[in-house]
C-alpha cells in the first residue's frame, strides 16, 4: 500500500504531531512517501525517514510558504495522483483539518479526524475516533477505495529507527483560483511550548484571582518544562491570551500529565483534558468537581501549594 | 448581505453520554438538544452584521423534524428564515454535499457554521462546503470584519493567530470570541413562530463512512488524595508511580 503524510513544519523543523503521522503510516505498513511545504533543510526534512518515511516531497515554491489551505489541498491531490496513494495520513491541527476536508472531496475520500488508533484492516479498513469531545469513541468504516485519516495526539508513538529519507523537489502548477485568500500576517508565540503539543501542562483557573497571579503557575511550568493553559473565564477575562483556554470550546489537550490550579472541574473544561494521562488537581474546595477525573489531589489554597510543589520539582531537578 | 449560517442540533454540553442496542445507538433518554456552541457564535455574529449592514439570514440544519425547535430558536435569536434538510446527518461528507446543495442557487455572500459539531467533532464540514461550491473556506475564525466585498479575518493556529483578507464569498468555520453569543428574548420568541421553516427533501444519498460501533472509554480508577502539607509526596508518585517525571 502507498501512503502519503501531509507534514508541517515549524520553525524549520517538523513538527512532533507530524512525526506521529508518519509513524502512524509507517504503522499501517506499507509504502510512507511524506510531503513538506514551506522552508526546511535537506537535512530537517530528511529526519522524517527515522520515524518511518522512505521519501519525502518538498514543495519548496515561495508562493506555498504560507499555510493556504486552498494551495496545500491541490497539491495533495497531485501528489496522490503521482505518488499513486491509495491512503493520506496527517495530524489533526488548525491545517490539517480544514487541508483534508478539501482534500476528500477532490479525490473521493473517505474522511476520518480525531483517529486514536491504527485502523483494523481485517474486515474493511476500521478506524476508531474520539467523539462527543473525549467522552466515547466510534467506530467508523471507511468504504472508499481512496481514504484520509487525521490522527489525534498519541495516536502513534514516534519511531526513531529508521534511515533517512531521501528528499525530492515537488513542483505543482498553481492555480489562481487557489491564493483567494491573503495572509496579512501572524502572531505566533515564540520560544514557548505550545500548548497543543505539550506532554506536560499547568493550567490556571479563575481560583487564581487575577492576571497578576500567574508568575507561580509559569514557575511551576518552567521547572517542569511544560506548556501553561487555563480555563474559558480566565481568557474571557484577558487575564490570558485566547490560545491557552482549555476545554470543549478551546483547546483539547493529550499530555502525559495535566497540573489545574484552582480549576473548578466543569464539565466542559474536562472535556478539553480527559485524554491526558495523568491528572492532578490542586483545589481548596474538597467537592470540587475536578477531583473526580483526577489521578492524584491536594485539597490546599493554590498560593501555599503551588510554590512548594516547584521548589520540590525544582529540588529533584538538581 | 446575504448569510446563511448552518447549525448543528446536539447534545447540551453537559450531557452524560451512553448508548444503547449494543452499542450501535446514541442513548436519547434525558439528553437536551442545543445548538451546537460554535454554531451559535456563527449565527451572533451573522446577527450583528446584519444589524451593522442589513441583508438577510438564513439557518439551515441538515436533520429529522425533532430538530425543528432547534431551528426555532435559531430564529428567535435573529434569522430570517430556516431551511431543514429533511435527513438525518449521516457522516460529515453527507452533509456539506446537502449544504452545497441547498446553498447552491442562494447567491450567498456568507456561508458561517461553527468550526465543529460537538457531537462528531469532525471539524471539515465547513472546508467540504466550500470544495463543493468552488469557494474559500477558513477555519477556526475567530474575528470577522466585513468593508464593502472583502472579508478581515483572525484565524487561530497552534499557539498564536494568523490574519487574513480575501473578498466574499466565503464559508467560515467560527470560534469564540467572534462574537457574544445572543440569547432570544420574548419578541424575538414570539415573531419565529411565524417565520419561514422550509423543509426540503435531501439532494442524494451518498456518505463516504459506516459508524459500526460507539465504544466509552474505560472506566477511571479513584483519585489519590496527598495532604497539602506533603507535596514532595506528590512528586515522589509523579517519578516513581505514574513516570512522568
Ligand atoms: C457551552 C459552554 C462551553 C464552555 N467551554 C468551556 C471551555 O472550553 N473551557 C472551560 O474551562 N470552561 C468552559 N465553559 C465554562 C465552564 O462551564 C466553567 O464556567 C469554567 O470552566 C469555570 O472555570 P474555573 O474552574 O476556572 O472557575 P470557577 O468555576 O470559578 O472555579 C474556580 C475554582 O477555584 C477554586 N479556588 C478558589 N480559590 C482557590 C485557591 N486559593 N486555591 C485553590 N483553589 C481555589 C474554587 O474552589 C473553584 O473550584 C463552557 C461553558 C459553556 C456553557
Amino acid at each position: 500500500m502507498s501512503i502519503l503524510v501531509f507534514i508541517e513544519i515549524s520553525e524549520g523543523e517538523i513538527k512532533k504531531s507530524s512525526l506521529e503521522a508518519i509513524s502512524y503510516a509507517a504503522g499501517i505498513g506499507g509504502d510512507v512517501t511524506a510531503i513538506a511545504f514551506g522552508e526546511a533543510s535537506n537535512d530537517a526534512l530528511s529526519a522524517a525517514g527515522k520515524a518511518g518515511a522512505t521519501k519525502v516531497l518538498h514543495v519548496a515554491d515561495e508562493k506555498y510558504k504560507q499555510g493556504n489551505i486552498q494551495a496545500y489541498a491541490s497539491a495533495l491531490a497531485a501528489a496522490v495522483e503521482s505518488t499513486g496513494a491509495e491512503t493520506v495520513v496527517l495530524a489533526k491541527s488548525s491545517l490539517g483539518d480544514p487541508v483534508s476536508a478539501r482534500l476528500a472531496i477532490k479525490i473521493g475520500a473517505s474522511l476520518a479526524t480525531n483517529v486514536t488508533e491504527l485502523p483494523d484492516t481485517s474486515n474493511g479498513f476500521t478506524v476508531k475516533r474520539s467523539i462527543y469531545t473525549g467522552k466515547a469513541f466510534a467506530n467508523v468504516d471507511l468504504t472508499e477505495g481512496k481514504r484520509i485519516i487525521g490522527i489525534k495526539k498519541n495516536a502513534a508513538i514516534i519511531k526513531e529507527d529508521g534511515a533517512d529519507a531521501a528528499v525530492e523537489a515537488f513542483s505543482v502548477s498553481a492555480d489562481d483560483a487557489d491564493f483567494k485568500v491573503t495572509v496579512t500576517s501572524q502572531e505566533k508565540a515564540t520560544g514557548e511550548i505550545l500548548l497543543p503539543e505539550a506532554d506536560l501542562v499547568v493550567s490556571g483557573g479563575r481560583g487564581l484571582k487575577g492576571p497578576e497571579n500567574w508568575g507561580m503557575i509559569e514557575d511551576l511550568a518552567k521547572a517542569l518544562g511544560a506548556a501553561t493553559g487555563c480555563s474559558k473565564p480566565v481568557s474571557d477575562m484577558d487575564w490570558r491570551p485566547h490560545h491557552e483556554h482549555v476545554g470543549q470550546t478551546g483547546i483539547k489537550v493529550a499530555p502525559t500529565l495535566y497540573i489545574a490550579v484552582g480549576i473548578s472541574g466543569a464539565i466542559q473544561h474536562l472535556a478539553g483534558v480527559n485524554s491526558s494521562k495523568f491528572i492532578v488537581v490542586i483545589n481548596k474546595d474538597p467537592e470540587a468537581p475536578f477531583f473526580k477525573a483526577a489521578d492524584y489531589g491536594i485539597v490546599g489554597d493554590a498560593f501555599e501549594v503551588v510554590p512548594k510543589l516547584t521548589e520540590a520539582i525544582k529540588a529533584l531537578n538538581n | 448581505m446575504k448569510i446563511l449560517v448552518c447549525i448543528t442540533h446536539v447534545p447540551d454540553t453537559t450531557s452524560k453520554i451512553a448508548f444503547t442496542d449494543g452499542n450501535t445507538k446514541f442513548d436519547q433518554t434525558g439528553v437536551q438538544y442545543i445548538i451546537g456552541p460554535y454554531d451559535d457564535y456563527a449565527l451572533a455574529r451573522a446577527v450583528e452584521l446584519k444589524e451593522q449592514s442589513g441583508g438577510s439570514i438564513t439557518v439551515l440544519n441538515v436533520g429529522e423534524a425533532e430538530t425543528e425547535p432547534t431551528l426555532r430558536k435559531a430564529l428567535a435569536i435573529g434569522a430570517d428564515d430556516a431551511i431543514r434538510v429533511n435527513a438525518f446527518p449521516k457522516d460529515s461528507f453527507f452533509v456539506a454535499n446537502q449544504i452545497a446543495n441547498a446553498a447552491k442557487e442562494g447567491g450567498y455572500d456568507l456561508i458561517l457554521m461553527g468550526r465543529e459539531s460537538i457531537d462528531f467533532n469532525s471539524g471539515v464540514v465547513h472546508s467540504m462546503v466550500g470544495e463543493l461550491l468552488g469557494m474559500p473556506s477558513l477555519s477556526p475564525v475567530m474575528t470577522l470584519d466585513i468593508e464593502g466585498s472583502k472579508a478581515k479575518m483572525t484565524r487561530e493556529i497552534e499557539g498564536g493567530k494568523e490574519y487574513l483578507e480575501a473578498d466574499l464569498p466565503l464559508v467560515l468555520g467560527c470560534q469564540e470570541p467572534i462574537a457574544e453569543w445572543k440569547i432570544p428574548n420574548m419578541r424575538g420568541i414570539m415573531t419565529a413562530r411565524t417565520k419561514p421553516l422550509n423543509v426540503v427533501e435531501p439532494a442524494d444519498d451518498t456518505v463516504r463512512t459506516q459508524l459500526s460501533t460507539y465504544e466509552m472509554p474505560p472506566a477511571k480508577g479513584a483519585v489519590k488524595m496527598i495532604d497539602a502539607d506533603n507535596v514532595s509526596e506528590l512528586v515522589d508518585l509523579l517519578k516513581n508511580e505514574a513516570k512522568v517525571l
